[in-house]
Parts: structure tokens; C-alpha cells; sequence
């Protein structure tokens, strides 16, 4: 019947449409006539033509519509008592005299109406006639259209009961009583429409037959509208009855539907006061149905309302509404063993949401909920499913969006429970999340607690996981993480050096795990923040030594912070940069430890951590730039350097002399062993001065210098440039503005005059360099502006001719 | 013979009028030639007095042997035309032999006239009452005049009343409990029910209470049985499912129904049956009759 094709039923429609139009004509007539017997002759004819079960519920609608208008005609008529000179009452009669029940049905309503309006007989008996005649028509979409019209004929008698005064306890109950009874039997009878036919048919009928739920969905909005269901009627009654009918009916389409309902049309405060008897119910409903939805929805309206109002607070306390909503998601998902994981999760997700919203403030609630969602995880195996993975980043990201940052989602102890359900790629994600999240709200972990915990969390990111694969990873999403990790180190901070020494050695622990790829990217902010809390210890006892004494004593019970066991703890963490390898970033992680043993006093460490370098330079920096950029840099630190004894400091600058002179390229050698003679020139009162030394430097750079240019003669057949000249020459002129007695007028005069013979002899070949030139020319001109501008510098360049 | 047409022709007008014609209620009733006619209402033990006048045509004269003016009650088989079996038949002589040159006026009377049964119109038999004037002349053939009359009994309240209820069904297929309220109901009455549906296996399209009329005649060898459906009420419309219950309600009012006639005279039965009806998607009818008894309940007006 429902498969033939839709130009027939298009047909059948327009000959529906004819019939009802031809006998609305005659009806008109009739009534213009003044004619009742005519009239309703006629629009029993008319509705005949609603008894047709060739249409769909779409085009039945139409018909019905045009019906319906009709019907509105023939009201006012009936109304009109003196046009047809019979009393309501016989009225009433008459109409049922109609042989066929559905013309004759809606008559009785059409009467119905009218004569509850002439208030001549209670409302509440005709309602209760009515709704018990409709009986008759068992036809699902007849009868749900005829119970329609009743619901639209009574609808205003309704919403008036209460605003005439008269509307005693009794006359409501009626009132309610008929909607429920109409809305129980068009649910019965929408849920009647049989699914039948294939499969392609039957997603059509499914649609068509969802279409009608706002037919029985409208009974629920009228109860909503009737003043006198209070909370005690909808409580007692309402509910109850209509939760009945949503149990009992066994239909998926319909129960998802009606739930939906029952949550929008009624006040947030009858779901408050009922929520228990609500969510009884979810746990009975058939598996199909999208519990979670319906629940999310409960759970958004009623947060919503906490969050409109803040006095109900009080109230969702007193009814406890989040350990029964708790309660209910647990039992739901207890009894709907079919449902996926990602439901659960789902739900857990809408009870978090609910209960940051209303309860921000009760974290043990946040935790429980965290806790269920692992006990109901942990009966799984690792979740595949990447809805299920998106809803629980959802889970765990929301506690951080809430609380500004992880500081409090670190006190949740199933938080990193739940994480460990994820797969290695969310864990990440997640990871990442809760990175982004403390850098957003530049949130400081201050305990060691803490950042076990988060480095728990975010575990996926420090170390490899196991069974994660290696060509997965995206060399830019890896640096990307690390810088992450990186700069979330920087964010674990304590002002108590205690607890700071306590959070390094977690954050340690945890880093050295991560593997060789990774330590490069961990090690320095850890050896950043630790320096860091080497200078802040400095600052604030001045004498370090003296208190490294005392705690030398209680060292084993307790870690305290002093220097000296916080660089034992950054020689152990540049060692494990050795596995990467790392070379250069050792070194200058070691050179920045050297520094800072310096600044404490501690020559022992900062000899060692030099020599550290030193090794790393001899064994493992072969590249010959890498090897100029660590010889200047051992070169700077060593200059700074004012902690060692003359015999260390002799041996160190020996060596990066050393060194120095064994650079590959002659111009490299040439600028390392000129930077070499700053090592025995310190700028500082204390600083020490020795003048040969610097002077057999800068000879040697010269040497070296020359060198090179005949190498770049030979080799080339031009001269190299004399930038490494000018170079040394202003390295002359430091030194001897400085007041070194070695640096004498006659050297740098022939300095001068060397360069001015290169720079001839290099002339007339083709190109002369303009850079060393400008360079020189520069240099010169600073003589000049010394000599011009007098005074004792002016006096001592008076010689210097140029 | 044209002639003597004319001379039989009747020589006066004969009327009958009753004394309370102006007041009496007077109530449609179809003739044998198919058109209604109104006359009055009586009912047994009423007094039937009135008038006769005859009035002889201008100038003619009436010789008779005698007026007379019977009540007659008659019932009359269509199958057995015109032998008319008189179970009440009262006689009032009006005049004695003589002859009528004006205008005469006769009263009459007949008192406490006994009238058990109820004027009936059947498919095959009629039962009527009529008062018959006779002006009885020898050779010339008497002149008769008829005037029909109306006769309703009423019934009081039955004083017992018990509804009907019925559990019927086919195995495993359909089993229903109907249910109505009375099992004598008047004229005017209202039939309350319900149709409950204990099991329903069958798809069933709708549901129709029907009213039907037997009317039995003759007796013996000779009964010829005669069955209308006077009222087709669609009580449901569509399927209904196990442990629905449909109410009936059907007004009696607009239906031609008389009351229940049980053996007039050993004549002829009059017995109404409340038929369910039952149809399913394939057109098959399941049906279950039930008889219920119809009286005339004394209007008050």
C-alpha cells in the first residue's frame, strides 16, 4: 500500500482535495441556508474523505488541514444558535448520529468544543466523552490526526480553566487527566505505525512517521501550558503517568523523542524536584535509544538554570542532583551493555560539563566522575575507536578550561587514570592540550607532587610508549612537542629553593627517561631553571660556602638545596647528553655550569665542568667550524672566569691556546689566538694583567696571519686580505689604550705601515677587497680622532704616525 | 355497462370524525398505495368515540338496511393478500333499515376498547386497526367507508434490566468481550457498550454495530422469515491491539424501529438484534448477533 509511487498518491491527494472542497461548497450552502440537517449531511461527506489510508502522513496532513479549515466554518455555525434553532445539547446528540465513526468523531469534537464553550455542562465531562469516543478510530494516522483535532478544539478550554478563578483542584486534575489520556493514546498509536516493506522504504516511512511526533508532543507542551500543574501535580501525576507511557510504548523513536520532550517543555525547576523519578526511567528505555543525548540535554538545562540563577544552588545541593545524575549515567550504561564506549564516555563527558558549570567548586565530584569513566574503560581494551578518543580529550580538557589551568586538575587523582586509556597519539594531543593550557594561563607548578604528576600526564611526550612506531612521528610535530615540553619546563617553579631542588630532581627523573631524540630539546630549560636556582640561592645568603658546610651534615636525610649538589645533579644531566650525541650543546651547557660554579665560588666545579668541555671538544667536535664557534666560546667563559687558582687557570688557557693554534684554517687560528690573548688580559681591577703573554698572542696571530697570506699568494696568486691585519691591529690598539706596557707605538706604527704595504701591493690586482679597506680606513681614523681629541689617550697615540 | 357505472356510483359522502380530532395526536402512516397520510394515535383502553355524517348527494336519496360502524383489528399476510384475520372486531348498529334524503349525523362510541397490539407496517405483514362505516344496501351493494387509526401501547420501565455480556471468539485468532448496558431498550434509547479485545491476530479493517429486524410469519411449514439491517454504526476504524477497548454509543433515535413483537396472535414475530460485526483486511466478516428487546416507553412530555 505505501510502495506505490508518489504520482499516484499526488493523485489520490488532489481527488481528496476535490472531494472535501466539492461538499465544503454544499456545506456552505447549507449553512446559508441555515440549513443543519443539510450542513451536516455535507460535512460528513467531507470528512469522509479523511477515512482514505491511501496517502502518506505528509499528504494526509494537507487533507487534514483542509478539513480543518472547513470545521472552523462549521463551529461558528454551530455556535450560532439561532441560525439553526437546535440547543447545543440535542447538537451534540445529533452529530453522533453519523454512521461512520471518523465524520462522525470529528463532528463531536467540532460540537464538543462548542459546547464546552457555551459553559452550559462542566468542561471536564465533554473532555473526558471525547477523549474516550476517539477510541473508535484504531487507525494509527487517522486516529492520530482525529486526536490532533481534539487536542487543537480543546486547547483554549484548557489554558481557560485556570483563568476563570473557577479552576478548583478537581476541574485541573480533569483537565490533565484528558491531555494525558489523549497523549497516551496517540503515542500508542504513533508508535502503532509499523515499519513494513525494504529496507529503502523503510527509511522514508521512519521519516515520514517522525514526522508526526509533534502531533504527540503538543500534548506535552499544552500540560506544560495549564496554570495548575504545580510542582506537587506534576510530580504526582504528570510525570509519572507520561513517563509510564514512555516506558510501556517500547519504542525507540518515540521514547528518544518524548524524553526530549518531557526535559524542554517543563521548568528547569520540575526537573530539579523530579530528577530522580526522570532519570529512573533512562536506565529502562530500549538500548537504541541515544541516552546520552537525552541526558546531555537534561544536564545542559538544568546547568544552564544553576547558572541563570545563581539562588538555585542551594537547591541542586539539597536534591543532590549530581549524585543522582551520577548515579543514573552509571546505571544507564550498566544496563545497556551494547553501548560503545564512546556513549559512555559521551555521558561522562555531559555530567563533567554539568558539574563544572553548577558545582565548580567540587573537585571530589570532578574526580568521581574521572573515576567512573576509568573503572568503565579499564574494561576495555585500549580504545580504537576515534570518537571515543575525541570525547575523552573532551573529558579531560574541559577540568582545564575550567579551572584556568592544571593546577587543580593535578589534584584529581584519576586524571591520569583516565589519560592512560588513551592511544599514544591522543596521549599526546592531550598532552599537548594541558601544555597549551599552563602556557595560556601562565600557570607555575610550585610542588614536587604536582610535576610528578603532570609529567605522568603528559608522559607521551617525555618518553617513547611502547609499541609507538618510529616512522609515525613528524619531525616537525616532534619539535614541536619538545619545544612544548621545553617551555613548560620554565613554568615549574618554586621561590622555596627546597622544593625547586625537589621539583629539578622529578623533572629529572622524568627527562632522562625520554630518550636520546628528545634530551636536546629537555635538558637545557632544565639546566636554565636549575642555574636559575643557583643564582637565586646566591642572592639570598651571600655565602654560599658557609652554608654548604652546615648542610653537608644532614645531606643524606633530606635534599637541600646548595649548589653544589644541584651541579651534581647538571654534570649528571649533561652526561646523558653524551647518548645523543649532542657535543656542542654539552659544551655549552657545561661552559654555562662553569659560569655559574664561578659565580659561586666553587673552583672544584668549575674546573671540572671545564674540563668536561674540554674533553667533549677534543673527542667528540670534529666539524672544523663547530670547532672555531666552541673554541671562541670555551675562550669567553674562560676570560669571565676569576675563580681559579693561577695553576688551574694556567692549565685551562694553555689548553684553549692549544687549541686555538690547531685549527684547520689558518684565518680560524689566526682569530682564536688573538680572542686567546683576552685570557691574559681581564678588564677588572682584580683582573689578571699579563701583558707579555698578550703580546706573544697577538705575535703569534700576526704569524699566523702572514701565514695565511702567502698560502693565498701561493695558492691563488693575490694576497689574501688584510682583514686578519687590521683585525690584530685592533686588538693592538685595545690593548695598548688599556695601558699594556707591551704594546708599544713602534709596534703598532709598523702594524700600520705593514697593512698600508699590502694594501698597495694588493692594488694593482684587479678587485681590492673595500671591506678591509673601509675596515682600515676606519681604524685609522679612530687613531686620528684619539690623537685630535688630547688628554692622556691623546698624548700616548701622539707618536703613532699614520 | 358505462351506465350502470354511474349507478353505483356512491349516491352520499360518508365521514368519520373523531370527537377530539382537533387535539388528538395524530401520527404518519403509509397507506397501501405508498403515500403517508396522517391519522390519530390511540392507545388500548382508550375511548374511540366520534361522529358519522352522511350526506346523500343533491337530490338522491339513501335506502339502506341498516348503518353500522365496526372497530376492527385486523392483521393482514402480504403472502396470503387480502384474507384479513380479525382478532378484535366490535360492532355499533347506528340506524335501523330505512332511507337518508339529508344530511344525518350518527355518534358513536366504543369505550375501553381493547387493543393489545400495536399497529405494525412489516415487510410481509401489516397489522392495522380501522373503524369500517357500512350503509347496507340490498342489491345496490353497501356503501363502506374505512378510517384508519393508529394504535401505540406503552410499556413501563422493565423492571428487570440486566446488560449483556459476552465473551465470544475463534481460537487462537480473535477473542472479544463486548459488552452492553440493557438488554430491553426504548425507542428513544441509547445503546452504551464496550467492545474489549482480549486477543487480536487478525487485521482487522473495522468494527460495525448493526441493527437488524426479523420478522417472522406463519407458523409451522408456512413461516416466512424476513431480515433487515435498519442501522449500520461504524463503532472502530482501523486495528485495534490486544486489550483495546472501543466504546459503543449508538442513539436508537433516528432509526425506524418498533417495538418488539413476540407472537401477535400467533401470527407473526417482531425481534430486534444487535449484530457486531467484525471485518478484517481480506473482506471476511465475523459477526455476533445478540437479540435485545425494544419497547415504547411512555413519552413524557
Amino acid at each position: 500500500m505505501l510502495s506505490v509511487g508518489i504520482e499516484d498518491e499526488e493523485k489520490w491527494l488532489a481527488e481528496g482535495i476535490a472531494g472535501i472542497q466539492h461538499n465544503a461548497f454544499y456545506m456552505h450552502q447549507a449553512m446559508d441556508a441555515n440549513s443543519l440537517r443539510e450542513g451536516l449531511k455535507y460535512s460528513a461527506q467531507m470528512l469522509s474523505e479523511l477515512r482514505t489510508s491511501k496517502l502518506s502522513p505528509h499528504r494526509y496532513y494537507e487533507l487534514y488541514m483542509r478539513a480543518f479549515d472547513e470545521l472552523r466554518m462549521l463551529e461558528i455555525f454551530f455556535k450560532d444558535e439561532s441560525r439553526h434553532g437546535v440547543t447545543v445539547v440535542d447538537l451534540y446528540e445529533l452529530v453522533q448520529h453519523a454512521g461512520n465513526i471518523l465524520p462522525r468523531l470529528y463532528l463531536l469534537c467540532t460540537v464538543g468544543s462548542v459546547y464546552m464553550k457555551s459553559k452550559e455542562v462542566p468542561a471536564k465531562e465533554v473532555l473526558k466523552d471525547l477523549v474516550e469516543m476517539c477510541r473508535g478510530v484504531q487507525h494509527p494516522i487517522r486516529g492520530l490526526f482525529l486526536r490532533h483535532y481534539l487536542a487543537q478544539v480543546s486547547r483554549d478550554i484548557l489554558l481557560d480553566i485556570n483563568s476563570e478563578g473557577e479552576g478548583d483542584a478537581d476541574t485541573v486534575m480533569e483537565a490533565v487527566e484528558f491531555v494525558l489520556q489523549n497523549f497516551t493514546e496517540m503515542n500508542k498509536l504513533w508508535v502503532r505505525i509499523q515499519l513494513q516493506g525494504p529496507a529503502r522504504l523503510r527509511e522514508k516511512q521512519e521519516k515520514e512517521r517522525s514526522e508526526l511526533r509533534d502531533l504527540v508532543g503538543k500534548n506535552l507542551h499544552v500540560l506544560s501550558q495549564i496554570e495548575g500543574v504545580n510542582l506537587e501535580m506534576y510530580k504526582q501525576t504528570v510525570l509519572p503517568r507520561v513517563l509510564e507511557q514512555v516506558v510501556n510504548c517500547k519504542d525507540e523513536l518515540a521514547q528518544y523523542y518524548l524524553m526530549e520532550c518531557i526535559i524542554q517543555v517543563f521548568p528547569d525547576e520540575y526537573h530539579l524536584q523530579t530528577l530522580e523519578t526522570l532519570l529512573g526511567v533512562c536506565p529502562q528505555l530500549q538500548a537504541t535509544v541515544d541516552i546520552r543525548m537525552v541526558l546531555s540535554q537534561l544536564m545542559d538545562r538544568l546547568s544552564n538554570y544553576a547558572v541563570s540563577n545563581a539562588d538555585v544552588i542551594p537547591e541542586f545541593l539539597h536534591v543532590e542532583a549530581f549524585a543522582k545524575l551520577s548515579n543514573a549515567i552509571g546505571k544507564v550504561i550498566e544496563a545497556q551493555v551494547d553501548m560503545p564506549i564512546v556513549g559512555a564516555i559521551t555521558l561522562y563527558v555531559s555530567l563533567l560539563t554539568f558539574t563544572l558549570r553548577v558545582h565548580p567548586d567540587r573537585l571530589d565530584y570532578v574526580d568521581q566522575i574521572l573515576g567512573a569513566c576509568v573503572k568503565k574503560l579499564s574494561s576495555q581494551p585500549k580504545i580504537e575507536d576515534a570518537r571515543a578518543t575525541k570525547q575523552i580529550v573532551m573529558l579531560l580538557s574541559a577540568p582545564l578550561e575550567k579551572y584556568n589551568g592544571i593546577v587543580t586538575a593535578l589534584t584529581l587523582s584519576n586524571y591520569p587514570r583516565v589519560m592512560d586509556h588513551l592511544d599514544n597519539a591522543t596521549n599526546k594531543v592531550m598532552a599537548m592540550v594541558i601544555i597549551q593550557s599552563i602556557m595560556k594561563n601562565n600557570s607555575c607548578i610550585s610542588t614536587a607532587d604536582k610535576v610528578d604528576v603532570l609529567f605522568e600526564l603528559i608522559k607521551g611526550l617525555i618518553k617513547d610508549l611502547e609499541e609507538a612506531s618510529v616512522d609515525e612521528l613528524d619531525e616537525e610535530d616532534f619539535k614541536e612537542e619538545q619545544n612544548s615540553v621545553a617551555r613548560l619546563l620554565h613554568m615549574l617553579h618554586n621561590d622555596d629553593p627546597g622544593e625547586m631542588l625537589k621539583i629539578i630532581c622529578t623533572v629529572k627523573k622524568h627527562i632522562l627517561c625520554g630518550g636520546p631524540n628528545r634530551l636536546p630539546f629537555t635538558v637545557p630549560p632544565l639546566i636554565f631553571s636549575a642555574l636559575n636556582l643557583i643564582r637565586q640561592l646566591q642572592n639570598q645568603d651571600g655565602d654560599v660556602v658557609g652554608e654548604e658546610q652546615h648542610e653537608v651534615g644532614d645531606e643524606a636525610e633530606e635534599m637541600h638545596a646548595t649548589p653544589k649538589k644541584i651541579f651534581q645533579i647538571l654534570n649528571q644531566l649533561i652526561e646523558a647528553l653524551s647518548s645523543v650525541p649532542a657535543p656542542e650543546l654539552a659544551l655549552r651547557l657545561y661552559l654555562e655550569c662553569a659560569e655559574a660554579a664561578n659565580d659561586c665560588d666553587l673552583e672544584p666545579v668549575a674546573y671540572e665542568f671545564f674540563t668536561q668541555a674540554f674533553i667533549i671538544y677534543e673527542e667528540d667536535i670534529a666539524d672544523s667550524k663547530a670547532q672555531v664557534t666552541a673554541i671562541h666560546l670555551i675562550i669567553g667563559t674562560l676570560q669571565r672566569m676569576n675563580v681559579f687558582g693561577v695553576e688551574n687557570r694556567d692549565t685551562l688557557t694553555h689548553k684553549a691556546t692549544g687549541y686555538s693554534a690547531k685549527l684547520l684554517k689558518k684565518p680560524d687560528q689566526c682569530r682564536a689566538v688573538y680572542a686567546c690573548s683576552h685570557l691574559f688580559w681581564v678588564d677588572d681591577p682584580e683582573g689578571i694583567k699579563d701583558g707579555e703573554r698578550v703580546l706573544l698572542c697577538l705575535k703569534r696571530a700576526l704569524r699566523i696571519a702572514n701565514a695565511a697570506q702567502q698560502m693565498a699568494n701561493v695558492t691563488r696568486g693575490s694576497s689574501g686580505p688584510v682583514t686578519l691585519f687590521v683585525e690584530i691591529l685592533n686588538k693592538y690598539l685595545y690593548y695598548f689604550e688599556k695601558g699594556n706596557q707591551q704594546i708599544t707605538n713602534a709596534a703598532i706604527q709598523g702594524l700600520i705601515e705593514l697593512i698600508t704595504t699590502e694594501l698597495q701591493t694588493d692594488s694593482p690586482s684587479a678587485n681590492p677587497a673595500p671591506a678591509p679597506d673601509a675596515f682600515f680606513t676606519s681604524t685609522l681614523r679612530y687613531i686620528q680622532f684619539q690623537k685630535q681629541k688630547g688628554g692622556v689617550m691623546g698624548e700616548r697615540y701622539d707618536s703613532i704616525n699614520v | 355497462m358505462n351506465y350502470l357505472l354511474g349507478a353505483f356510483k356512491p349516491s352520499c359522502n360518508v365521514s368519520i370524525a373523531f370527537s377530539d380530532g382537533k387535539t388528538r395526536k395524530q401520527v404518519p402512516l403509509k397507506k397501501e398505495n405508498g403515500q403517508t397520510v396522517l391519522v390519530p394515535l390511540f392507545q388500548s383502553q382508550e375511548n374511540i368515540t366520534g361522529k358519522i355524517t352522511i350526506d346523500p348527494l343533491q337530490g338522491k336519496k339513501v335506502d339502506h338496511n341498516g348503518v353500522k360502524i365496526e372497530l376492527l383489528g385486523q392483521i393482514e399476510m402480504y403472502f396470503d393478500r387480502g384474507n384479513f384475520y380479525d382478532f378484535t372486531s366490535l360492532v355499533r348498529e347506528l340506524d335501523v333499515p330505512g332511507e337518508i334524503y339529508e344530511r344525518k349525523t350518527y355518534p358513536f362510541e366504543f369505550s375501553t376498547v381493547e387493543m393489545p397490539y400495536e399497529t405494525y407496517n412489516g415487510v410481509n405483514v401489516r397489522l392495522r386497526y380501522v373503524l369500517k362505516v357500512t350503509i347496507s344496501r340490498g342489491y345496490a351493494g353497501s356503501i363502506v367507508e374505512y378510517q384508519d387509526f393508529v394504535v401505540r401501547n406503552y410499556s413501563p420501565l422493565p423492571s428487570i434490566n440486566n446488560g449483556i455480556k459476552m465473551e465470544v471468539g475463534i481460537e487462537d485468532c480473535l477473542h472479544i468481550e463486548f459488552e452492553y448496558n440493557k438488554s430491553k431498550y426504548h425507542l428513544k434509547d441509547v445503546i452504551i457498550g464496550k467492545i474489549y479485545f482480549l486477543l487480536v491476530r487478525i487485521k482487522i479493517k473495522n468494527m460495525d454495530l448493526e441493527i437488524r429486524r426479523r420478522e417472522s410469519t406463519g407458523s409451522g411449514a408456512n413461516t416466512h422469515v424476513e431480515t433487515e439491517t435498519l442501522a449500520k454504526y461504524e463503532l472502530m476504524d482501523g486495528a485495534p491491539v490486544r486489550g483495546e477497548s472501543i466504546p459503543v454509543r449508538l442513539f436508537l433515535s433516528p432509526y425506524e424501529l418498533t417495538p418488539t413483537h413476540r407472537n401477535i396472535n400467533n401470527k407473526f414475530s417482531v425481534k430486534y438484534y444487535l449484530n457486531l460485526v467484525l471485518v478484517d483486511e481480506e473482506d471476511r466478516r465475523y459477526f455476533k448477533q445478540q437479540e435485545i428487546t425494544i419497547y415504547r416507553l411512555q413519552e413524557t412530555t
